[in-house]
């Protein structure tokens, strides 16, 4: 079934009897080449990639609940690439590019929305940094723009510019950033994976890896022993617990993060806004609710949920920055599990156990780098080698000295 | 979440800095052959339980103790809390 506006016309005179499941529930093969565990939007994105780019076939995604229901369903939906370090920035870039070719390359409206992103600047030595922040993100080839007060003003009038504690100075702007539809991103990579014969298999928990002399030979999972030449782990949030059945420790502590949402309002939100002196970012959904977060609760965490003094937090960040949200209602907020990483950069390698690779550690970034981590995770299955965007993230680049270290604060997980 | 302090009784968690795992007070021995690879461990590696957690927590706007509270990482309960000179003593 291929999605078009002349289907849409079709299925609407029609009686909308033709739609048909957008991907089949099979059950599980007793082995497949690759078997990729976790059904969220980098597992379907690695899987879409192996079949599509890398010409696999024989593979299979097992989630232990439903696709999509973790942190893919629990994100803020920003997709950016504004980093600064060059072991990040090209990676983020090229999943950038890719988000700008999603729908096509999957058929599948994805709701990707290129509204841009202002991260607002609050002090003179900020706006260095973000000048300096600006030209790395142009030198690997994304797109920034520093911005003057008058021309902000202009942009976003909503804005407390004359804060008395945290007057805003201006903005480095990315134009090409913007937002997408985090259930429309799982169900693309889901449905395109499928029709090129990959099965997802959900409601299948993985209990345990069956490893002989260095070797996985494949997984123990609640529906039956499933052979693997190959397993790709890609359970960001449940790294840690995953990986301990396989006897590793990582660089990783899971943490909490918390997302809020408003009640549906009037356009009023251009694009993602992020505040320069606390931790406080938002942008408007499609259908008018102002989405927003700030930190991570700060304790390991798998709970699932954060607390309130974060809540506090984050809602005391955004008065500050725009005291008009003070008028909207707070519908929801909600929290999910992030892997926090000893630098706060990602994770993609082989691990010391042959056929056993993983994918993990994306700190609170993980829904703008799906294309890119499936990606580049599928590459690394397929070829064994690492893709020229990911070699810095490695295993050991931190006993070798080599860390991505965005914010400069050190082996304290829940600082970065 | 209220950390019941041994000295002050229970305490509101915003009153501490949360440091990570108790096996952090446990440095390993900078004079030992195989230091650089414990130290690396050390560093870098956490064991990051789905249960019962024994983390520092450090009483910045209190009597500035450290503590080691005992947690449940998948419901936020709060399991018991010690002095962490304690800890350590005793281990001593």
């Amino acid at each position: 079934m291929k999605f078009s506006g002349f289907k849409v016309v079709k299925e609407a005179l029609t009686g909308h009897k033709g739609w048909r499941p957008l991907w089949r529930n099979p059950d599980p093969k007793p082995a497949y080449d690759i078997v990729i565990v976790g059904g969220g939007g980098h597992g379907l994105a690695t899987a879409f990639y192996l079949a599509k780019t890398f010409g696999a076939l024989n593979v299979a995604v097992l989630e232990k609940g439903w696709i999509g229901s973790g942190n893919a369903g629990r994100n803020t939906t920003i997709i950016r690439s504004n980093y600064l370090l060059p072991g990040n920035q090209p990676f983020y870039e090229f999943s950038m590019k890719l988000w700008e070719t999603l729908e096509q390359d999957t058929n599948f409206n994805s709701m990707v929305s290129q509204r841009g992103i202002i991260n607002l600047i609050h002090t003179d030595g900020q706006r260095d940094a973000y000048r300096r922040r600006g030209n790395a993100m142009r030198l690997s080839g994304a797109d920034a723009r520093l911005l003057s007060r008058d021309e902000l003003k202009k942009m976003v009038p909503f804005l407390n510019c004359d804060n008395a504690r945290f007057p805003i100075k201006g903005g480095l702007m990315q134009p090409r950033a913007g937002t997408a539809r985090h259930d429309g991103v799982v169900w693309g990579y889901a449905r395109g994976a499928d029709m090129r014969g990959v099965d997802i298999i959900q409601n299948c928990e993985v209990t345990g890896f069956r490893i002989e002399d260095g070797r996985v030979l494949g997984v123990e999972t609640s529906k039956g022993f499933i052979g693997a030449k190959k397993v790709g782990v890609s359970v960001a949030g449940s790294s840690g617990r995953v990986m301990s059945m396989a006897g590793m420790r990582l660089p990783i502590e899971s943490h909490a993060l918390q997302a809020f949402v408003s009640e549906g309002l009037k356009p009023t939100i251009p694009g993602v806004i992020t505040f320069g002196a606390g931790h406080f970012y938002v942008s408007q959904s499609d259908k008018g609710g102002l989405v927003f977060g700030g930190d991570i609760d700060g304790y390991n965490s798998y709970a699932q949920r954060g607390n309130l003094p974060v809540v506090e937090d984050v809602l005391e960040g955004g008065m500050a920055l725009m005291p008009m949200i003070g008028r909207a209602r707070l519908l929801r907020s909600w929290g999910g599990l992030v892997d926090m990483s000893m630098d706060g950069s990602p994770i993609i390698d082989k691990t010391d156990i042959d056929g056993l690779y993983f994918n993990g550690a994306w700190c609170y970034g993980g829904f703008k780098a799906t294309p890119a981590a499936g990606y580049t995770f599928a590459h690394l299955l397929a070829t064994d080698r690492p893709h020229e965007t990911v070699t810095a993230f490695r295993f050991d680049r931190f006993n070798r000295g080599y860390v991505i270290d965005e914010k400069g604060v050190g082996a304290q997980p829940n600082l970065h | 979440m209220l950390i019941p302090h041994p000295l002050l009784g229970l305490r509101d968690s915003q009153e501490f800095t949360y440091f990570g795992d108790a096996s952090l007070m446990w440095r390993p021995d900078p004079e030992a052959p195989e230091a650089e690879a414990a130290f690396c461990e050390y560093v870098f590696l956490r064991d990051n339980p789905a249960g019962v957690h024994r983390e520092l927590w450090f009483h910045e706007q209190g009597d500035r103790s450290w503590l080691v509270v005992t947690r449940d990482t998948t419901t936020h309960e709060i399991l018991g809390a010690e002095l962490a000179s304690d800890v350590k003593g005793a281990a001593q």
